[in-house]
């Protein structure tokens, strides 16, 4: 077993209490934004799909890195945008008792 | 003093990116403060991956910042798709972070091979096999969503077994490469089972049961991810993807909960057998039917009306022609507010999305507890493209398939008012006995056109 197995399954249960909790408090209203963010957030995945294309230590690695640099990429910047276009158009009542 | 090396900069870095993930969550708590939760997220995301340029591992740049512009170029149309296509545009998102975290587990493996550890191995199967089921099962999905692929439920006797066969077969492989890593034929193998095994996970599910699909297959993408991040010994990874995959797994409880259903039957119980049996139970008994001169009438008269609308809202396009009957609704001192199912639409969270489009102000949305505490008080509630989550079977017949379902209590309001095509049983093939009761008045027709004569009648009438 690596050392940094220890160290990666203490991140792992620690990171996913914290998202327990966190997530629980989520407005029921945004339930569709929230997916669109965590895979968004997910999509940090490019960050090791640029450093195994970046390494290019065999031709393979190089092309499925590169391809899954455009695959991770495109959610990253497709998941913030359509987030935030989502958030934009919940709007409170305009108060305007008279 | 020494200056920090560069590696533990880069490890700063990351760890800012991730407390800027979790905050960014955090603030989804409300619509007030979620906007601030997206920048937080991007300005992580960002410093994640400025951070990565600077790792002295990376040695070419120009094919990667390529991929970056190919990667910008095919997300942008992605994030500007229309509200409807949302739960089709999330599916096809699942499949491109599966894919991803496959590859880099299959890139992985090949740079390693055959001198992989046992212990490596299992965690690049693990990876692998979970990543590969997500892919496909979510390009089906998007493909059921988008309607190319038929939303029925396609079963054939035996299917489960066939399936877990299938599952058992990609867990054979994996467990023979983990004890004999000079086998490196049989990786593409495996891989090949558990692209195999995704789409057979995902077809015999029908498309009402695409909220805890989806939910699930997003929880299969976040754990593809943490375990790219243990193959990869990276931490930010773990992070994303335990986020990711407890978002995921919370939404699908939600989602099994609002059904009454347990995952095992959502994934292999397939309400396919169900429909062929309830549908032929169906009496002829009589309905009131009504024109839009009639519920106008009802509509006008009402201090309180509450709207519950369903996927078929979504299918006709309709929320816009319901934010008109809320305006004059409004305007003529009739309270109006939403009733939102937890499985209303195709995803979670559909419905709120759809109407807040339609700029419904969203403190007029209420979720099922809220709602069902307010139709003893209501004078109409308005039945909108929604069927089974209304169905007053879950409560009574114990026969039913769906009883025991939280429903939304519409039938507890003075006057029940349903858009419909026609009386044929909704997605689940189940009879409505709503629709009978003598409080009941069925509008027929399309939603749409239906709620414009309605909104039409109740303009009209003011003017006259």
């Amino acid at each position: 077993m690596p050392t940094h197995f220890i160290s990666s399954i203490y991140v792992f249960v620690l990171a996913g209490f914290i998202g327990f909790e966190v997530i629980k408090q989520v407005s029921r209203l945004l339930h569709t934004p929230l997916m669109a963010l965590t895979n968004a957030l997910d999509a940090v995945v490019v960050v090791a799909a640029i450093i195994i294309a970046g390494r290019a230590e065999t031709p393979l690695s190089a092309v499925l890195g590169i391809i899954a640099v455009v695959a991770s990429f495109s959610n990253m910047v497709g998941g913030f945008l359509i987030t935030d276009r989502m958030l934009r158009m919940f709007k409170l009542s305009k108060q305007k008792k008279s | 003093m020494n200056p920090l090396p560069l590696s533990t900069l880069i490890d700063f870095a990351y760890l800012i990116a991730i407390v800027l993930f979790i905050l960014a969550l955090r603030w989804l708590s409300s619509p007030a403060t979620a906007r601030r939760g997206v920048l937080a997220g991007e300005i992580g995301a960002a410093l994640a991956v400025v951070a990565t340029f600077a790792n002295p591992e990376v040695v070419t740049y120009k094919w990667i910042l390529i991929a970056l512009l190919a990667g910008a170029i095919i997300g942008i149309p992605l994030g500007l798709v229309p509200m409807t296509a949302v739960p089709q545009r999330t599916a096809l998102s699942h499949a491109f972070g599966a894919l991803s975290a496959a590859l880099i587990g299959i890139a992985e493996y090949y740079v390693r091979a055959p001198h992989v550890t046992k212990f490596g191995m299992t965690e690049i199967s693990m990876e692998v096999i979970i990543g590969g089921l997500s892919f496909t099962g979510s390009l089906i999905a998007a493909g059921k969503l988008q309607e190319i692929l038929p939303q029925r439920p396609i079963t054939y006797r035996g299917q489960n077994i066939v399936s877990l066969s299938v599952l058992g077969a990609a867990v054979l492989l994996a467990l023979l490469l983990i004890f004999h890593p000079g086998y490196t034929e049989l990786f593409p193998v495996m891989v090949a089972v558990s692209l195999l095994f995704g789409v057979m996970l995902v077809t015999p599910i029908g498309g009402a049961d695409m909220p805890t699909v989806i939910s699930l297959l997003n929880s299969y993408v976040g754990l593809s991810a943490a375990l790219l991040g243990f193959v990869l010994n990276n931490k930010v990874l773990i992070v994303a993807g335990a986020l990711d995959g407890s978002s995921g797994f919370i939404l699908s409880v939600i989602m099994c909960k609002a059904m009454n259903r347990s995952f095992i039957n959502v994934m292999f119980g397939a309400f396919g057998q169900v429909q062929a049996s309830a549908e032929t139970a169906q009496e002829t008994r009589p309905v009131h039917s009504a024109t839009a001169e009639d519920a106008a009438a009802i509509l006008g008269a009402a201090s309180s009306v509450i709207i519950a609308p369903g996927y078929g809202m979504a299918v006709a396009q309709a929320q816009h022609k319901v934010r008109e009957l809320f305006d004059v609704l409004t305007k003529r001192g009739v309270e109006v507010k939403f009733a939102i199912h937890p499985v209303a639409g195709r995803m979670p969270g559909h419905m709120n999305v759809l109407l807040a489009e339609a700029d419904i102000p969203y403190d007029k949305l209420l979720d099922m507890e809220a709602a069902n505490s307010e139709f003893s008080q209501a004078d109409v509630a308005l039945v909108i493209g929604a069927n089974d989550v209304t169905n007053p079977a879950a409560r009574t017949e114990r026969g039913s398939p769906i009883y025991g379902m939280p429903i939304l209590d519409v039938d507890k309001a003075r006057t029940v008012m349903v858009i419909k095509r026609s009386l044929n049983p909704g997605f689940a093939g189940i009879d409505n006995p709503l629709y009978y009761l003598d409080k009941t008045l069925m509008l027929f027709g399309d939603a749409k056109t239906f709620v414009g004569d309605i909104v039409h009648e109740l303009a009209g009438g003011n003017a006259s």
